[in-house]
């Protein structure tokens, strides 16, 4: 983290554009804290939309507009909101911005919005969303907040969209709809689209993640 | 969606359509909360009680009081509401007449309230319209599934102490890999009872 002794700026406080935090942030949401694959936050709907590519997308797209929006309001609010009454106060602003983006869903893909289901809805319980902004837009400037909410946003839907190509690949032989693997050789297993192959596939992303990091410390203490 | 009786939902919801195993829901508390036993007993109980309790108290809200009025909009906020404030009320109940079960059950309450699994089961209850015993059912029925999945996970947990785990999958990775193989074996019950 860079130091706070810097010149202020106006957006956020800090030096420049947010006091040189911003790649450090964004650098923290996406990758060292990666909220579904170090975190283990958000697993949920991670598991439940992943079985086609195109249905991770947009839940990802999703993700990244409720947290950026929700951590820009409640930064914007973190002086007026009284401490105990905050986290009815966040869930209010998540599930505002959620609906909306369900609504536009429903109004132009209406197919999309189906095949989401509940899923979109649960976005408001998304750990994700509620944790950047309890842990972060609270304590930070606006502009840093959606910086933030942008990063964890990332990490989510990039973590999301690996899930999604490799579950409907090795599911349906397809990606976005296109064939990849043909049916001369390749017998589409289709335990990767239920739902024993979504719990699979997150464990190996997750060892993955942990082979390049080192295990989580926290487990080692046990 | 034609009659399906109460009681075929809620042997549903337990096995075949088991809300953790099938819908993912509830995962986050499943994944941290099913290292011991004891500590999964107590959070499956009061899962089962929450997610029956709200899903009847939403499915009234929802059918006569926002649907006549054209405010379906407004079911996520309204649902996370009624859930928030269960929560609450029920914690306080609890503290002030059986102190016991509220040092048994109290420190779950709170992570009820963003367990998606609650969440979850109302809005499953709009999307397949169901009627009043039927979502009561599928409440019930999923709290108990719930609970099913996360004593099972925490009694392998528990042997799994004494195992050698690859290096890097230590930790949550097994734990997903343990929870594909029991989705698995949930998948068996497939054909026993059917719903959407």
């Amino acid at each position: 983290m860079a130091d706070m002794k810097q010149p202020a700026c106006v957006s956020c406080g800090g030096a420049g554009l947010c006091g040189g935090k911003a790649l450090a942030t964004l650098k923290d949401g996406s990758w060292t804290t990666n909220p579904l694959a170090v975190q283990m936050l958000g697993i949920c709907s991670a598991l439940a939309v992943t079985n086609r590519l195109e249905n991770s997308l947009v839940m990802g797209a999703a993700l990244i507009f409720v947290c950026v929006g929700s951590n820009l309001i409640v930064s914007l609010l973190r002086k007026a909101i009284p401490t105990r009454i905050r986290m009815i106060v966040e869930v209010a602003v998540i599930a505002t911005f959620v609906i909306v983006f369900d609504q536009f869903l429903k109004a132009f893909y209406w197919d999309m919005s189906k095949q989401l289901g509940p899923y979109v809805g649960l976005i408001i319980t998304n750990c994700i969303v509620m944790g950047r902004a309890e842990a972060f837009a609270l304590q930070n400037p606006p502009l840093l907040s959606m910086i933030d909410g942008l990063a964890n946003g990332i990490g989510y839907a990039v973590i999301l969209a690996i899930i999604g190509f490799f579950r409907e690949l090795l599911g349906a032989g397809e990606v976005m709809g296109f064939r990849l693997l043909s049916d001369g050789w390749y017998t589409p297993n289709q335990l990767m689209i239920l739902a024993p192959g979504a719990f699979f596939a997150l464990g190996i992303v997750i060892a993955i993640f942990n082979h390049f990091k080192g295990p989580d410390p926290e487990e080692k203490k046990q | 969606m034609t009659e399906t009786s109460a009681l075929v939902i809620l042997i549903a919801a337990i096995f075949t359509n088991n809300i953790l195993l099938t819908n993912f829901l509830g995962m986050c508390s499943f994944i941290a909360c099913s290292r011991q036993i004891n500590t999964s007993i107590g959070l499956g109980t009061a899962v089962t009680f929450v997610i029956t309790c709200t899903t009847a108290i939403n499915y009234l809200i929802y059918h006569h009081i926002l649907a006549p009025y054209n405010l379906t909009h407004l079911s996520f906020i309204v649902f996370i509401a009624v859930i928030a404030a269960f929560v609450q009320f029920v914690e306080m109940f609890v503290e002030r007449f059986s102190p016991r079960l509220y040092f048994a059950l109290g420190i779950f309450l709170p992570l009820i309230t963003v367990n998606c699994a609650i969440l979850g089961a109302s809005l499953f209850m709009v999307i397949r319209n169901y009627n009043f015993w039927q979502s009561a059912a599928f409440g019930l029925g999923g709290g108990l599934g719930w609970m099913a999945a996360i004593v099972l996970m925490a009694g392998l947990r528990q042997k799994m102490r004494y195992s050698n785990v690859p290096k890097p999958f230590e930790g949550v990775a097994i734990a997903m890999i343990l929870t594909c193989v029991i989705a698995m074996a949930f998948m068996g019950f497939a054909g026993m009872v059917a719903i959407q």
